[in-house]
């Protein structure tokens, strides 16, 4: 089985956001990067899965800058056979699916498999996007999948409750928690990473649609109003009267 | 601006969220001069169709051979609908069909899409819309440059304006191609059927209750002021409580009108998932849990003593509204 693994760089989930340029552009002093959680938990841990148990390949793929090459190499540490950068700034996920969508249109992958969003922008878009520019399924926030040769098994998250379904390969698939568990690359696997391919392609021309104008941070709270716990039934009123929530 | 806003239904029920979506629609419309409809799908009924109406878009355009949730078909049905009513800005609710859908509308129709947009767009020339960035810890003003404008609406985020009006029900049968899926089963999660993703009211409470067995007070609360349940992560991770109700920067991001927090200590990837919130109220043993900086309200004090007066006082408060 061939499959496709999308790869995102994302900040340390711990990582405090603050922005520069008359607050214009995300300040990456300091900032530790990570590959996006949805990207390495769940996407490239079941795509090594499904190849460990049926043979084949997976091919790691990130739209971005030589800045990317760490996070590439740290998901090849993982497991992943190898690796392709597309040189390209995105500045949309517009411009990231039409630049992998490019890519794949030259390959023969039976999966396409990507987090179900990243934790910088919180898109959700690239898969679906992919999907459409490819025109095969797209299955999102999958929490299981199997395959068997050409037909993809899955259950999606959906409003109030899981659906299992089936859908011929290829077929893009977004993947969630409850999909695979994560992986801590051992010394054999960072050691075999550094020899493992890492491509870099030239921009397929994919273009954007939508640019941001400007970032914000959320206004600071006020103080907290403390309650005494013994008078825990305050709070009920206050939530009335004067949060007027309830 | 020519709105055209896609209703999501399970079974013929329509989301609240689209209800929203409509009410976003329709001020667009209105304001802007342009015209606005509906598309939907399945089995519709009158009845829920008059009330997605009551929210300021009447032409309602469903496709009735199509029954399920297929991305790919209903990306096609979106795209046809938009295409025969000239729209300019197509919105989905940023719910899972809408995050399953929309890209895939915005691909074909070549649009430039933004999700979990916040608000309603700036009014100056260009379209401009907010979102939140960084899992709930930023926000970001995105200006979208094509003709054609896709946009999903984060739940629970606008105020929707409801009206009186009727249906006007166009049958509306778009060439969809075969279905990419095929549906097997649907597991429903059972309980009162208030969705997490579009509560007003959450009632949430993490590791401070010591295990799965005490979360009978915290479903007690939730029931009686008619609230869903969260939890955080490492009560989800260590399976106290299901997975879909974790929330937090790896969890599902919500903006209720009030969220309860018993007994979560509230890390930055905690808050980030529920820092959108209107009303915090925090319930921790610990005065230094970093969750009370965040918070509007504050009990510092023990859950278990805590949750079972709040339970009682909203018991009181209800019978006093009666």
């Amino acid at each position: 089985m061939n499959i496709l693994v999308c790869i995102s760089k994302a900040p340390d989930t711990t990582s405090k956001i603050t922005f520069k340029d008359s607050n214009k552009t995300f300040n990456e002093d300091g900032v530790q990067f990570i590959v996006n959680p949805y990207d390495e938990w769940y996407a490239l841990v079941r795509g090594l899965e499904l190849k460990e148990a049926q043979g084949g390949k997976v091919t790691i793929i990130s739209v971005g800058g030589s800045d990317y090459e760490p996070i590439l190499r740290k998901a090849l540490a993982i497991g992943a056979d190898e690796a392709v950068r597309i040189d390209a700034s995105p500045i949309d996920s517009d411009q990231v699916a039409g630049e992998i969508s490019g890519y794949a249109k030259t390959q023969a992958f039976d999966l396409i498999l990507c987090g179900k969003e990243t934790i910088d922008y919180n898109g959700s878009n690239v898969g679906g996007m992919i999907a459409a520019h490819l025109n095969i399924p797209f299955i999102s926030n999958a929490s299981k999948l199997d395959v068997n040769v050409t037909n993809a098994h899955i259950e999606r998250d959906m409003q109030g409750g899981t659906e299992v379904l089936e859908a011929a390969t290829p077929a893009v698939i977004s993947c969630a928690k409850g999909m695979a568990e994560q992986r801590i690359p051992n010394m054999r696997g960072i050691m075999a990473a550094r020899s493992k391919p890492l491509n870099v392609l030239p921009s397929f021309g994919a273009s954007s649609n939508t640019e941001i104008v400007s970032f914000t941070l959320p206004a600071d709270k006020g103080s907290v109003k403390l309650i005494d716990p013994e008078n825990a039934e305050e709070l009920i009123n206050l939530l009335h009267t004067e949060a007027k929530v309830i | 601006m020519n709105v055209l806003v896609f209703a999501d239904n399970t079974n013929g029920t329509i989301a609240k969220a689209a209800f929203e979506a409509v009410s976003y629609g329709a001020k667009i419309a209105s304001d802007t001069g342009g015209s606005g409809s509906i598309v939907t799908f399945g089995n519709t009924n009158s009845d829920s169709l008059n009330e997605l109406a009551s929210y300021g878009l009447t032409d309602i355009r469903v496709m009735p051979s199509l029954t399920n949730m297929d991305p790919m078909q209903i990306g096609s049905l979106v795209e046809a609908a938009a295409n025969e009513t000239g729209a300019d800005l197509i919105i989905f609710s940023h719910d899972y069909t809408g995050k399953s859908v929309a890209p895939i509308a915005a691909a074909k129709l070549n649009a430039g899409m933004v999700s979990g947009v916040l608000d309603y767009p700036s009014t100056n020339d260009d379209f401009t819309v907010k979102k939140g960035v960084f899992s709930g810890k930023a926000f970001a003003e995105v200006k979208i440059n094509s003709d054609k404008k896709v946009i999903s609406l984060f739940p629970n985020s606008i105020a929707k304006t409801k009206g009186n009006a009727e249906a006007n029900l166009i049958e509306f049968n778009a060439e969809v191609g075969a279905p990419s899926v095929i549906i097997k089963e649907f597991k429903s999660k059972g309980g009162d059927g208030i969705l997490l993703t579009e509560a007003e009211l959450v009632v949430s409470a993490g590791r401070g209750l010591k295990g799965p067995e005490n979360w009978g007070m915290i479903d007690e609360l939730a029931k009686e002021l008619g609230a869903a349940t969260a939890c955080s992560r490492p009560v989800a991770d260590i399976g106290w409580r299901p997975h879909h109700e974790h929330v937090g920067q790896t969890g599902i991001a919500i903006r209720p009108n009030l969220y309860i927090a018993a007994g979560i200590s509230g890390a930055i990837q905690h808050l980030a998932g529920v820092n959108g919130s209107k009303v915090i109220v925090v319930i921790n043993t610990d005065p230094e849990a970093p969750f009370f900086k965040a918070a509007d309200y504050g009990i510092v004090g023990d859950a278990f003593e805590v949750v079972p007066k709040l339970v009682n006082a909203v018991k009181a408060f209800k019978a006093n509204q009666a």
